[in-house]
């Protein structure tokens, strides 16, 4: 290709990327079709990765192709075992993309769909990439350390121990708001249930077939799993026509919530091969597929968008959550724009597998920019349905009144059009008694999908693309569910190993059993006061595992910019040095209107208060008022938590710039960590064959 | 080469990457590993047998972070 067509060519993709961005930006007709979003985003990554990742990747971080990575150095065989890019890339992105960039932006579509589209655009490509390819690099070039050795290594004693903290808070509010979400998607709905109930001995089997009989036959295992994984999503619809068996899963939230809790220690404390790992393989497989189905479903079909590019909810009385788009909408997308857990799968386990440090732009940025697509894929599926219908799932009984009329009178009055007629006969075409008030973001996004892949690819099975999607939802939540407590596990023992050395066996039983009960009755505690809670959960559970995440992404650009600096890098430490400013901002002031709003639908402290003085005065119905002292002490609890994450978040801040006086006023520093420079002995052809 | 054979190579070096991407080959790697690395040393470890290799290498995936949100 010749430099002028090369040029042209640039020029072609920069218009038309122009050309979708200013469209969906200031469409103000009844609808707009999807594909402007899918144009923008590929216009606008296709520029960030050629240009902005290509300039980071050759003259910030000097990549160097001839330097031999940890994968080759300490190849053993296992962990460390240097691998084909494309592979690596799949491993890195299964790791990295799980249910955060389908629930968040279906939240966020409250604001209307151009707020959280631009953010997760613009995010990812100036945060969320350059934070996982920074993190990748630097964790690279340091033997696949982990995110928290780094910040120790390099940055000092409070950044380390913060990152172990922050991960370990995250990892509580994450697993009980992913399983709120799947609680919400099952509460009275026999085929969901049983279908979701159904993946556990299938993974089971799958678990024995690849342990014991046909073993490390992965594949063979994972197809048939898969198989039955889409057998039993029609056998829900079976279960869910026979009167007998539909009582035995048909359940309020509370005992689904039980059996969540029940079944997430359970999870932690059986050995990995039986439950974890098989599930964990079906969950890869039906992610990666529907994804690519999803793709292709919006392209052939190209649906029109119906929620409007804002909507009145900016001002802060959204009722999926309360507060302002500044700074809501930055922290209720997290994933699929910047992610603080990225930075945790960047370092210390992707580094792993790295063949080349040439393919770190790729897997990196290239990753971060594939899941911010499937976060466009979600606000797409969320707001293809009609504005009344969305917020009359996604609404709260606790906001809109727990009668179908009340909420349509309620949702009707926003100026949202939608009837109960309609609505039961969305709920009859899906499967669903109701679909009221079915917050969480995963029946939203099940009912968005099933229309979608219903119109491309036969409407006839709109109730089996509405079970399939929830199943995917749910086996992939469930993947994290238990992964997460497990990881909490590990964290906890090696903690409590410090003051008691035997607890730090990780194969100890009792240490074990006590560890996991800990983790699992922290999310759990979480998760209990979600489902009790009138509002929802979700409007509390969402932003605070966004505040959380956020904090470790600020925490991943502090080591980076720190690192930089002290390369000697300053003048371009701005690439991760602005994200972090910003990310500080929204926090920051998230946090404090978390704290100290007066809106009780905003500020912990003014909603205990407010439910205090209405317990007090009597005014609380019976079912209310038997609850409310503990959702006071939750909302109290929930804002000291809030109180430490923003702490914490500032003093690996201020620890930082210590480190940058100390590196310009020419004091000893903590000396770089990098392991030095080794010729790379593997062919290129080696790994690519 | 004609265009079917083209094809079915194409087919075939897929198969080749999924496999890689699941761990299917994982044991296969393990081997050639054990040959390149072990096979002159005195000392050098067993070779595992495809079972017990497979026990292995599954816990040794789910030591760290692996799944996120």
């Amino acid at each position: 290709m010749g430099k002028q067509f090369k040029f042209l060519l640039w020029v072609a993709v920069l218009g038309l990327g122009l050309a979708a961005v200013s469209a969906i930006a200031l469409n103000r007709g009844e609808s707009i079709s999807a594909m402007w979003f899918i144009a923008a985003a590929a216009c606008i990554y296709a520029i960030a990765y050629r240009f902005y990742a290509a300039w980071i990747a050759a003259s910030v971080l000097t990549v160097d192709a001839t330097r031999a990575t940890p994968a080759e150095r300490l190849d053993n065989g296992r962990d460390f075992i240097p691998t084909n890019k494309w592979v690596v890339f799949g491993h890195h992105f299964a790791a990295i993309a799980g249910p955060g960039p389908l629930i968040g932006p279906t939240l966020a579509a409250q604001f209307g769909y151009l707020p959280g589209t631009l953010w997760i655009l613009v995010g990812a490509v100036l945060g969320g990439a350059v934070q996982d390819m920074v993190t990748l690099f630097f964790s690279t070039r340091r033997n696949a350390r982990s995110l928290g050795q780094m910040a120790r290594d390099e940055i000092g004693p409070i950044g380390g121990a913060a990152a172990l903290i922050g991960t370990f808070m995250i990892m509580i509010i994450l697993i009980a708001v992913l399983g709120l979400v799947v609680v919400n998607a099952m509460k009275h709905s026999p085929w969901a249930t049983s279908t979701v109930a159904a993946t556990i001995p299938i993974a089971m089997l799958v678990g024995f077939y690849m342990r014991n009989f046909r073993p490390g036959r992965v594949l063979e295992a994972s197809l048939l799993g898969v198989a039955l994984l889409l057998l039993a999503v029609v056998g829900g619809g079976w279960i869910d026509h026979q009167a007998m068996l539909r009582q035995w899963f048909d359940h309020e939230g509370l005992s689904l919530a039980w059996a969540i809790i029940a079944y997430g220690f359970a999870a932690a404390v059986v050995p990995v091969w039986l439950l974890l790992a098989p599930r964990d393989y079906l969950s890869t497989f039906v992610k990666l597929g529907t994804v690519i189905l999803l793709a292709i479903a919006i392209v052939i079909l190209q649906p029109q968008v119906h929620m409007p590019a804002l909507t009145q909810f900016t001002d802060g009385s959204g009722p999926i959550f309360g507060g302002k788009l500044f700074p809501f909408v930055f922290i209720t997308i997290a994933c699929g724009a910047i992610s603080g857990f990225h930075a945790l799968i960047a370092s210390g386990t992707t580094p792993k597998l790295l063949a080349n440090e040439g393919d770190i732009r790729m897997i990196g940025y290239g990753a971060m920019l594939l899941e911010s697509f499937v976060a466009i894929m979600a606000m797409i599926a969320a707001t293809v349905l009609e504005p009344g219908v969305f917020f009359a799932i996604n609404s709260p009984a606790g906001v809109v009144g727990s009668e179908a009329v009340d909420a349509i009178a309620k949702i009707n009055s926003w100026g949202f059009a939608v009837t109960v007629e309609q609505m039961n006969q969305l709920a009859s075409d899906m499967g669903e008694s109701s679909l009221f008030a079915r917050t969480g973001g995963a029946p939203s996004l099940a009912v968005g999908m099933a229309s979608i892949f219903g119109h491309a690819f036969g409407k006839s099975m709109l109730a089996i693309w509405y079970h399939f999607a929830i199943m995917f939802e749910a086996i992939f939540i469930l993947t994290t569910l238990d992964a997460g407590t497990r990881v909490g596990r590990f964290m906890l023992q090696d903690m409590l190993g410090n003051i008691w050395p035997k607890m730090g066996q990780t194969s100890w039983m009792p240490s074990v059993m006590l560890t996991s009960g800990l983790v699992v009755a922290g999310w759990g505690y979480f998760l209990y006061i979600g489902v009790i809670d009138p509002n929802g959960g979700v409007n509390i559970l969402w932003p605070l595992f966004g505040i959380a995440n956020q904090m470790l992404a600020a925490i991943a650009l502090c080591v980076a910019t720190g690192i930089l600096v002290k390369s000697g890098k300053f003048k371009v430490a701005w690439i991760t040095g602005l994200p972090l400013v910003w990310l500080l901002t929204v926090t920051t002031s998230a946090a404090w209107q978390k704290i100290f709003s007066d809106d009780i639908r905003v500020g912990f402290f003014a909603a205990a208060n407010d439910l205090a003085a209405k317990l007090a005065a009597g005014v609380l119905p019976l079912e209310k008022a038997a609850v409310a002292p503990k959702l006071i002490f939750n909302q109290q609890l929930d804002a000291y938590l809030t109180v430490f994450l923003v702490v914490l978040l500032w003093v690996v801040v201020l620890d930082m710039l210590y480190v940058l006086y100390r590196y310009f006023s020419k004091q000893p520093l903590m000396p770089l960590t990098e392991v030095p420079y080794q010729p790379t002995r593997l062919l290129d052809n080696w790994v690519r064959d | 080469m004609t265009a079917l054979a083209r094809l079915w190579k194409k087919i075939r070096h897929l198969g080749h990457r999924v496999r890689q991407l699941s761990g299917d080959d994982a044991y296969e790697v393990y081997v050639k590993h054990h040959a390149a690395f072990h096979q002159a040393s005195v000392d050098a470890p067993p070779l595992l047998s495809r079972k017990e290799f497979f026990k292995y290498w599954q816990d040794s995936q789910w030591q760290g972070v692996n799944r996120c949100c």
